[in-house]
């Protein structure tokens, strides 16, 4: 069945025409809240919508009226999309799939009530709540540095005026000016996102500052896709970027964000621009909530229900599932094995076995596109990996090309699997 | 769900690995000369070969697809399927020629295909004169065709579950838009079910090249593929 307005609506009539009869009161139409309307939770209240045909009261809480997706952020910063094209609004999750879309946040939740408190006042009921909140930063991770910093040294990873500024800032720099990114530790979203940043600010500063350098700044031993990343920034970028790793004091850092300074081990360096990526921990509604233990929600990978509360289904990056990496394609993916069980619980639809996959796409240089995937299974203990792929290094060109095409053909495809 | 999927499509395809060992000679190329004649029209082999309506096909074996380099008017689907990685061998030209589309979708060889395996075999054998590495040494990997395995009779009867479908189809729909649409990754919906499950199977076994879908296929059973066949079939 195609999805539009009209049929929506007239199977929602028809669908509520049958369960006349059987049912107590109008009200028994039971509630999903879905807080976060990024990659997780636009995805899960989408499908919950569309295949509940109207069996189920969709709420979606999310403070932001426009979405700027992270992926494709970096290709905005390396000059290779627009920042308009990165944007999604909600009106199609309203209007063609009768979605409740509030804008507002959610600042608190009542377990035993099974309510969400919002900053604007009142509180939402819910049968089952969904929180796909995505990151917030672990405070004091980087000393010297905290959110009130990010106007100085911006972490751009949220997406939107962060990666704007972001981009000006470099554009702003000095003929030979220096660059300078703090990568963060694990488990962070998106692990080649870091190393797809650098690959795009040294395209830019290639063609518009060719003498400018940058400085990456890893606590982390090793890297994902790391010998497809530096056999392309040998091949198109040799001499730029110089990496400090753990071995040289690369999990030792402090900043200074007033003089632009960076002390790596004891070591000063004052730089240009700095690309702060503190550590991570789930959205802070998570911490509200009680579900959290360390720094992530756990779940089942069977439902993606918490392991704190059944009521709550957690999605995406705020997650400790397993083996899957943090991003926007697990969570999207989640998000359906999500949805699925909870319709199963409140309307007693078929469910079938959890799966799961990813594939993470990143841009190195103009139609250099690499590639790593998996696929996944819920076991008892957590999400876990069953096979993989990931690009080879010395592929050709043509396939290369053929692997960046794929990845706009994949936004497309995730975008409008989120928003319809 | 009706598939008359041809049993030699899946005894190639679910005895690749059989085929190492359990092997009879390719073809017989005195027939397969003559039915050159159903190629002739387009293809030209041998000394002097010139590029017609198709490539020229000598030294066919073991190239990347779409790699005569003067022939210009290959189709972007080869040329994707090329890039991909796609090596003309005994099992590739035999799934291309028995149903070009299936294999490459969006070829423009416009040739229905052979549906007769011996008369694959020995039009492949025919061909393989014109390849580099002579024939029947054990260098040479494609001369020798697997034996006809005996299909389990369960693929072929299997009726897939839309319901099923539907779930299993919403991971491919990060990929593959639902509405139809391509912006760089083909749209599935609205296939004939038996081609959709060739090319699943193809993927699954690994003859047809591209490493995302062979590891989404690699997990799917053959009921997950008949749903997966059924619910996008009925897509437009
Ligand atoms: C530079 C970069 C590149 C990336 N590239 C890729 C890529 O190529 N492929 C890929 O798959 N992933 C990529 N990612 C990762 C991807 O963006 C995330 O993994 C994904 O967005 C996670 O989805 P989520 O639903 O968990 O969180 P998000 O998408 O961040 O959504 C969280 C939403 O919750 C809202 N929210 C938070 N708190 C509240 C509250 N209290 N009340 C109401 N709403 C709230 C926020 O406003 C936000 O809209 C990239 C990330 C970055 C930073
Ligand atoms: C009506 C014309 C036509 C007929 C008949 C035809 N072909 Fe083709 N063939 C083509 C075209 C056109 C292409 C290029 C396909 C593309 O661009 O997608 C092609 C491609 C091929 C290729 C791939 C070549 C490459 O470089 O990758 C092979 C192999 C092939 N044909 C074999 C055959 C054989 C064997 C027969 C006879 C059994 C045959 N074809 C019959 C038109 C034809
Ligand atoms: C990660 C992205 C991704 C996912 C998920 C995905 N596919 Fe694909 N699919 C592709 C790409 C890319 C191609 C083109 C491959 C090629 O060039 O051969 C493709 C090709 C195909 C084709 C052949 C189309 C053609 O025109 O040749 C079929 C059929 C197909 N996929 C089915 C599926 C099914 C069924 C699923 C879900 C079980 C799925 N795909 C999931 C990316 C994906």
């Amino acid at each position: 069945m195609k999805l539009n307005r009209r049929t929506f609506l007239g199977a929602a009539t028809a669908a509520s025409a049958t369960l006349a009869a059987p049912m107590v009161k109008a009200q028994a139409t039971p509630r999903v809240v879905v807080v976060g309307g990024g990659t997780g939770g636009a995805t899960a209240a989408r499908y919950l919508a569309k295949d509940s045909n109207g069996e189920i009261d969709v709420t979606l809480i999310e403070p932001t009226r426009t979405y700027y997706t992270c992926y494709f952020s970096n290709l905005y910063i390396g000059g290779f999309r627009e920042l308009n094209s990165l944007a999604h609004s909600y009106g199609n999750l309203a209007a063609e799939y009768g979605i409740n879309v509030v804008h507002d946040w959610a600042v608190g939740i009542d377990r035993d009530a099974k309510t969400v408190s919002l900053a604007g006042g009142g509180a939402v009921p819910y049968d089952r709540l969904v929180l796909s909140p995505g990151i917030d930063f672990v405070e004091g991770a980087i000393p010297g540095w905290d959110v009130k910093a990010q106007n100085a040294m911006p972490h751009a990873y949220k997406a939107g005026s962060q990666t704007e500024l972001l981009k000006r800032q470099i554009e702003a720099m000095p003929e030979g000016g220096r660059f300078a990114m703090i990568a963060p530790p694990n488990p962070y979203r998106c692990p080649p996102g870091p190393y797809e940043r650098i690959s795009m600010v040294a395209h830019k500063l290639k063609s518009e500052n060719p003498t400018a350098k940058i400085l990456l700044i890893d606590p982390k031993a090793k890297f994902s896709k790391q010998a497809l990343f530096e056999e392309g920034w040998n091949r198109h970028y040799a001499g730029m970027i110089e990496r400090v790793g753990p071995d040289f004091g690369g999990a030792n850092v402090s900043v200074n964000p007033a003089t632009m300074e960076v002390d790596i081990d004891g070591t000063v360096e004052k730089v240009d621009v700095c690309n702060v990526i503190p550590a991570q921990k789930a959205g802070r509604i998570c911490d509200m909530a009680g579900i959290t233990e360390g720094n992530w929600a756990p779940v089942s990978g069977h439902t993606m229900q918490s392991r704190v509360d059944e009521n709550i289904h957690v999605l995406g990056d705020a997650t400790n599932q397993g083996d899957m990496p943090k991003s926007g394609f697990s969570a999207n993916s989640q998000a359906k094995v999500a949805s699925m069980a909870i319709r199963g619980a409140l309307t007693g639809s078929r469910v079938f076995p959890a799966k799961f996959s990813n594939t993470c796409w990143s841009l190195i240089d103009t139609n250099d596109g690499v590639k790593v995937g998996a696929t996944y299974e819920a076991t008892d203990e957590k999400i876990a990996k069953v096979d993989g792929f990931i690009s080879q290094t010395g592929e050709d060109a043509a396939l290369r090309k053929a692997t960046f095409e794929e990845s706009v053909g994949w936004y497309a495809g995730i975008t409008s699997d989120m928003f319809g | 769900m009706s598939v008359r999927l041809s049993a030699l499509i899946v005894a190639a395809l679910t005895s690749a690995a059989a085929a190492q060992e359990d092997t009879a000679p390719l073809g017989d190329t005195d027939r397969g000369a003559d039915l050159w004649r159903l190629c002739a029209g387009c293809h030209q082999v041998g000394e002097g070969a010139k590029n017609r309506v198709g490539p020229q096909l000598n030294g066919v074996f073991g190239r990347k697809a779409a790699a005569v380099e003067d022939f210009t008017r290959y189709s972007e689907g080869i040329q994707r399927a090329g890039n991909d990685g796609l090596v003309w061998s005994f099992r590739t030209l035999d799934a291309y020629l028995e149903n070009p589309k299936a294999l490459v979708s969006g070829t423009n060889m416009g040739f229905r295909g052979l549906k007769d395996p011996q008369d694959r075999a020995d039009v492949i054998a025919y061909l393989r004169i014109y390849s580099d590495n002579p024939q029947n040494i054990p260098e040479s990997a494609p001369t020798a065709v697997p034996r006809e395995v005996e299909l389990a009779p369960e693929i072929l009867a299997i009726v897939g579950d839309p319901a099923y479908g539907e779930y299993l189809s919403s991971e491919c729909q990060t990929c593959h838009q639902r509405d139809g649409d391509n912006d760089g990754i083909p749209a599935i919906n609205n296939w004939p079910e038996e081609d959709f499950v060739i090319a699943m199977h193809a993927y699954k076994e690994k003859i047809r090249p591209h490493p995302v879908m062979q590891m989404m296929a690699s997990r799917l059973t053959d009921e997950e593929i008949a749903a997966l066949a059924a619910y996008f079939g009925g897509l437009d």
